[in-house]
């Protein structure tokens, strides 16, 4: 009998799959992956498993031999979701046969994902980037489930992005695996980072090269690993051009494969066979590919051309210039460039008989173009509003000439319009980020826009729909007393009798929310509306007189069905009393726990800070959420679907962040104090506000909330009050209350833009607000941790680091999942005297005014972590209203979201 | 004393035969179950044979002693159905502890009286680990393909208590058995992972796989190169299959293992397949001559029975295989 002993990297689905020197390339299969496949996550977002599962067993049909499945998104619970489909995958022999790919940045996805798979799957993936120990804490339990993991070339510093950093990068990955957790190292499979290349930037040439010689070394000097990556992002300089990318893969994947790539993701319809390459198109993908000379990014861009078989665009190309009128309005809109739009305007205005036939005609043609590019997914946000942009500038050039022309025949009238829909962030709430966006992109469907702007109370919403005679009313809202708002608007619109459909948007809105809350106290319909291009759907179905009266019907039956579905759901879950939480509560030894007096005791009043200062702890990611592209920063710029769209985006923001440095357009104000104080009573944290001499000057209590939700045995329920020492304990601990702003001066510069018809700018000025405000937030927290109480004064973290909050201590915000009581706040305005030092206030549904402000507390104890409060029970509601001195119903009002209904 | 790492490469094994065919032959009654301790049990307990620890400890005592005359090296604890979840239909969750710890102090009892008799030939007491009647990857439910009636959590803990158990009682090694579903041995590894890094110990670890028919997969659906790989990442002193089938049966599957395992190889299967009565009948003689050919092809290093074998079946067994050389082991470590 034959017997070497071989260290293989082996896997197993139901059957085994075991990589040796002489298998082929070993394919991944990415689609039932949230973040690669828009079908994939409407499948789960809809819960449509059956569908879900054809799309994993179409891939295992069509030659995938693991399959990677991925639940990483915002609007889903990525646990649950892994779990259930990996139960459903699991039952589906068909699928089940092969591997197992567990993607997710998050650890506890991933380890929820390797307790349902009985075979050996692959980890995707761990890496340096949160520091050694998080790294051999996960990849010991990773080795004692049972996988194999996937390592990327990511640590503490960056991403690998040159071929010395990988090296280094994966041999220290390499080492500690082997070395200190016992890792075998044929279960090792290294990331490598496919960056793109022929982008036209300098430091991009030597990407594709760099992996493969990376590649190379891995595979010569770190015994039994393999190398594995995502092919597609190499050629993703040539979107749009598939022959060009279909070489691009061949030719990368030649190499690479050479040198030891042994698997990764690759889309085999993505593929031209090397040898079928043409010999000159061979030549200058390779010359890319390799880097084999100065010219060659320019050389394959000339060449690509007439590989595609028709002129690409480029900036100097003007040829589009001598094409016909209306061509080159469409593409004015379609690329947002307003430079010639006034001149091709003109051009139209004379040919035609009358103006508005320019608006009807030409320039209609041209957006419906936007419209359904936008609709279906191939140009995103930012692109649409640039085209707003041109659009309003088109229509302002035309309106005098519209005027003229109505004086000379009054008898012709206005032209009907699309419809007209009514605009606002509700009473109480001053964000208006998302309201905008939807705002533009309607507009840009010709539909005529009211926009009552921010903080509009109902009377308001109500008397200006009567008088504009609205067809749509459409409310936002982001903080979640604008729920209540809304439901009361909706009574209301029912109790004066409106007919007209009402929509509902903001960070803070659900589907479950309005179905479940609003839907039943309105009779008209009332739709859900998260996104700006489902918007123009679905304002479209609702006005068209044939769609119309069927939409309505539709969208109440689906209303009426989901908010059954979603009582009944079978998730029961169980709570505990007062109590039985209170007896479970977080214990912190408070003999031995260290706790720091505050160097510098008392008020500070931060009156202007450098804005330059907090521009390094700017967390980009949630920016791009803004303008609904969807991904991590830095790697988003270089994302296959967004990353063109997202690195233009990120030009024009560091462009206009330049502006507002250099001229000081925003100003940042702070205020914080640190004080003494105690628990007391089980939940509350009773502060002493003392002068930095050690007067006491007032006292303030906060009041905390303890999490309900019976939970698995052994878990605490905590509250906030739980990390601060309790006066019983005898030991004198503190806290710190904080609230900062870089919105004064926003509101004025986003109605300057608007001004001059530029949406795109607006929203863009209040989006970096909003950033800077939480980079001001951070930035204050570290010299609060390092400085003015400086309990923390040895730390070193990177900004990276601090954006994912690595530090000792925390900052929760009222509002947010662990204080969700917005009332709080008013205790902290009351013992900072925040408006009377910064002058940001409090609105009636306690919004912070300018909108771009942060405010919470600090706890500085290294025990202290963030938890999400979840729901609370009636005996809880009624001890707060007790302790708190309000009514029950007024609790009930501002906790309504964090209450379980029976 | 010889490790059992070192005994392996030099002769083949002998594992004991079924406890449950023995204890068949006692006929034990109700009230036997029961014993004193537990006569006012609410609920019936004939047929929980591991309550017989507690109460007929003699008749477990005798059984190993039994085997271990007829020739095993390694008897294994009357632990089968000893967790926390198995023990649920007899609602004696809170024995599960002792019962263990008393089993594996019986059976530790007896292997050293063996040992103090014949030093050269050590004898070795395996804990018995057996699969719980729920399956972490399967439904129980066919209309609802996605329901799971047992978490890894679950099982984590429960085998977590029970190797704790039977460590304490003296048992030599672990022996995870009866697998018809990977996914509640692995919970089983993990747990005993956690054990041996808590007390900084080592402890050999046997992993049996159960093939359930022709299909030549376990019930949840695993070849039997997949079930070898998917229980590989631990480090483990053998692997192989029990029960289920008759030796002739389990002769291609130890084949893989064989050939792709680094560990040892283990097999003990059943006296044949049941007879139209549910009884195994199948011979000592008859049995032995089927193991002939694992021996023959250098398949195995432990080898013994499980449903209907006896220690009759035990002599044939251990007659045949001292003439035999065992099969090389690769594994460096354990």
């Amino acid at each position: 009998m034959e017997k070497t002993k071989t260290k293989f990297l082996r896997l197993s689905g139901l059957e085994p799959l075991v990589v040796t020197p002489e298998s082929n390339f070993i394919n991944v299969g990415e689609r039932t992956n949230v973040a690669g496949s828009k079908r994939f996550l409407r499948l789960i977002k809809e819960e449509k498993f059956e569908e879900a599962l054809d799309v994993a067993r179409d891939q295992v049909e069509n030659g995938a031999q693991i399959i990677d499945i991925n639940m990483d998104d915002g609007l889903i619970d990525g646990k649950e979701a892994m779990v259930k489909f990996l139960n459903l995958v699991i039952a589906e022999p068909d699928i089940a046969r092969v591997p197992i790919m567990i993607d997710s940045s998050k650890w506890d996805i991933i380890e929820a994902g390797l307790q349902v798979v009985q075979g050996k799957c692959v980890v995707n993936s761990i890496s340096l980037k949160e520091g050694e120990e998080a790294f051999i804490h996960h990849a010991k339990l990773i080795k004692r489930y049972g996988a194999a993991v996937i390592v990327m070339a990511f640590d503490e510093v960056g991403q690998a992005d040159n071929y010395e950093r990988r090296v280094e990068i994966s041999k220290r990955s390499y080492d500690i695996l082997v070395d200190k957790v016992g890792f075998p190292a044929e279960d090792i499979i290294f990331d490598l980072n496919i960056f793109p290349v022929a982008t036209g930037m300098e430091e991009h040439k030597l990407n594709a090269l760099d992996f493969i010689r990376a590649t190379k070394w891995v595979r010569e000097n770190l015994p039994y690993a393999s190398v594995s990556g995502g092919v597609s992002n190499v050629s993703f300089s040539f979107r749009g051009n598939n022959p060009v990318r279909e070489a691009m893969h061949s030719v990368f994947l030649y190499h690479a494969i050479k040198a030891g790539m042994n698997m990764g993701i690759v889309n085999p319809s993505m593929l031209e066979v090397y040898d079928n390459i043409p010999k000159d198109l061979l030549e200058h993908v390779e010359d890319v590919i390799l880097n084999r000379r100065d010219d060659a990014t320019e050389r394959l861009l000339d060449f690509a051309e007439s590989v595609v078989g028709k002129a690409k665009e480029s900036k100097v190309d003007l040829s589009w210039r001598e094409e016909p009128l209306q061509d080159r309005i469409t593409r004015a809109l379609v690329k947002g460039i307003d430079q010639y739009i006034e001149e091709d305007v003109e051009e139209a205005r004379q040919a035609a008989d009358k103006p508005i036939e320019v608006i009807e005609g030409h320039l209609m043609i041209g957006m419906n173009v936007v419209g359904d590019l936008f609709g279906s997914g191939k140009m995103f946000l930012p692109q649409v509003v640039k085209s707003a942009r041109v659009m309003k500038k088109a229509v302002a050039y035309l309106l005098p000439y519209i005027e003229e022309e109505k004086l000379l025949n009054p008898k012709e009238g206005d032209s009907e319009g699309a419809g007209k829909i009514l605009m606002a962030t509700v009473k109480g709430d001053v964000h208006d980020i998302g309201k905008n966006i939807v705002s533009v992109v309607l507009a840009c469907n010709n539909y005529e826009i009211v926009d009552l702007g921010v903080m509009v109370p109902p009377e308001k919403i109500i008397s200006e729909a009567i008088e504009h005679n609205v067809d749509i009313i459409g409310l936002s809202g982001l903080i979640t007393p604008s729920l209540d708002e809304m439901v009361h608007l909706a009574k209301e619109m029912e109790r004066k009798n409106f007919k007209i459909p009402l929509l509902i948007g903001g960070a803070t809105t659900s589907k479950a929310h309005t179905a479940v809350k609003i839907d039943p106290q309105y009779s008209e319909a009332v739709v859900h509306v998260n996104d700006a291009s489902r918007a123009v759907t679905v304002v479209g179905d609702l006005l068209q007189k044939e769609t119309s009266d069927k939409y309505k019907k539709t969208i109440k039956e689906e209303y009426d069905s989901f908010r059954e579905k979603f009582l009944k759901r079978s998730v029961k879950k169980e709570y505990k009393t007062l109590q039985q939480i209170r007896d479970n509560k977080f214990r912190i030894d408070w003999e031995t726990s260290e706790i720091y007096k505050p160097n510098q005791l008392g008020l500070h009043l931060i009156e202007d800070e450098d804005l330059e200062k907090l521009v390094p702890f700017i967390d980009w990611t949630p920016f791009f959420r803004s303008w609904e592209l969807h991904g991590k920063y830095p790697d988003i710029l270089t994302d296959e679907v967004v990353g063109q769209q997202a690195t233009e985006l990120f030009a024009d923001a560091q462009n206009m962040l330049q502006e507002i440095l250099s001229k000081k357009l925003l100003k940042a104000k702070g205020i914080f104090g640190l004080f003494p104080a105690n628990t007391i009573n089980d939940d509350d944290i009773e502060v002493s506000v003392v002068a930095p001499n050690g007067d006491v000057s007032g006292t303030y209590i906060f009041r905390t909330l303890r999490q309900q939700l019976k939970r698995k045995e052994g878990v605490p329920d905590y509250a906030l009050a739980d990390f601060i020492a309790p006066k019983e304990s005898g030991v004198q601990d503190y806290i710190g209350a904080f609230c900062v702003t870089t919105g004064f001066g926003a509101e004025e510069l986003a109605a300057e833009y608007r001004e001059k018809l530029d949406d795109y700018n607006s929203i863009m000025v209040k989006a970096l607000a909003d950033r800077l405000a939480e980079a001001f937030a951070e930035y204050l927290h570290k010299e609060v941790r390092t400085r003015y109480w400086g309990y923390a004064s040895d730390e070193d973290l990177s900004n990276e680091d601090l954006i994912k909050e690595s530090y000792k201590g925390i900052r929760p915000a009222p509002g947010y999942p662990a204080c969700p009581d917005h009332l709080e706040k008013l205790t902290i305005w009351e013992m900072l005297q925040v408006e009377e030092n910064i002058g940001v206030k409090l609105t009636d549904s306690l919004a912070m005014w300018p909108s771009a402000a942060v405010s919470g507390y600090y706890f500085a104890n290294k025990e202290a972590k963030y938890f999400g409060l979840g729901k609370i029970k009636e005996d809880q509601v009624a001890d707060y209203a007790n302790r708190k001195g309000i009514s029950l119903d007024e609790a009930r009002k501002w906790l309504a979201p964090n209450i379980v209904e029976d | 004393m010889k490790k059992i790492q070192d005994i392996l490469k030099e002769r083949i094994l002998v594992l004991d035969g079924a406890m449950g065919t023995m204890l068949q032959r006692y006929k034990f009654t109700e009230e036997d179950f029961r014993g004193d301790r537990f006569k006012d049990w609410e609920y019936p307990l004939q047929g929980n044979n591991d309550l017989l620890s507690l109460t007929q400890p003699k008749a477990i005592a005798d059984v190993h002693r039994k085997y271990f005359e007829a020739g095993a090296d390694i008897v294994e604890t009357n632990t089968f159905s000893g967790t926390t979840i198995a023990m649920a239909d007899y609602h004696m969750e809170d024995l599960v502890y002792e019962l263990n710890y008393e089993s594996a102090r019986i059976a530790r009892m007896v292997a050293d009286e063996f040992t103090q008799k014949e030093p050269n030939k050590p004898r070795f007491v395996a804990g018995s680990m057996g699969p719980t009647n729920k399956t972490a990857s399967m439904s129980p439910d066919v209309n609802d393909p996605g329901f799971r009636a047992i978490s890894f959590e679950e099982l984590r803990v429960a085998y977590k208590q029970q190797a704790e158990a039977l460590l304490d009682g003296g048992a030599d090694l672990l022996l995870i058995e009866t697998i018809f579903d990977t996914l509640n041995a692995k919970a089983a590894l993990f747990a005993i992972e956690e054990v041996k890094e808590e007390r900084n110990i080592e402890v050999p670890v046997m992993v049996s796989g159960t093939i359930t028919d022709a299909s030549g997969r376990t019930l949840s659906g695993q070849t039997a190169e997949a079930f070898l790989i998917s229980i590989s990442h631990i480090p483990i002193l053998s692997v192989g299959f029990n029960c289920a089938l008759g030796a002739s049966q389990l002769v291609p599957h130890l084949e893989v293992l064989a050939t792709k395992s680094e560990h040892a190889v283990s097999a003990h299967p059943n006296a044949g397949l049941p007879n139209a009565f549910g009884e195994y009948d199948e011979t000592p003689e008859q049995m032995a001559a089927q193991i002939k050919e694992y021996v023959e092809k250098g398949l195995v290093n432990i080898v013994g029975g499980c449903c209907g074998t006896t220690p009759e079946h035990i002599t044939a067994i251990a007659n045949l295989v001292k003439d035999y050389s065992p099969r090389p082991i690769l594994a460096e470590e354990l």
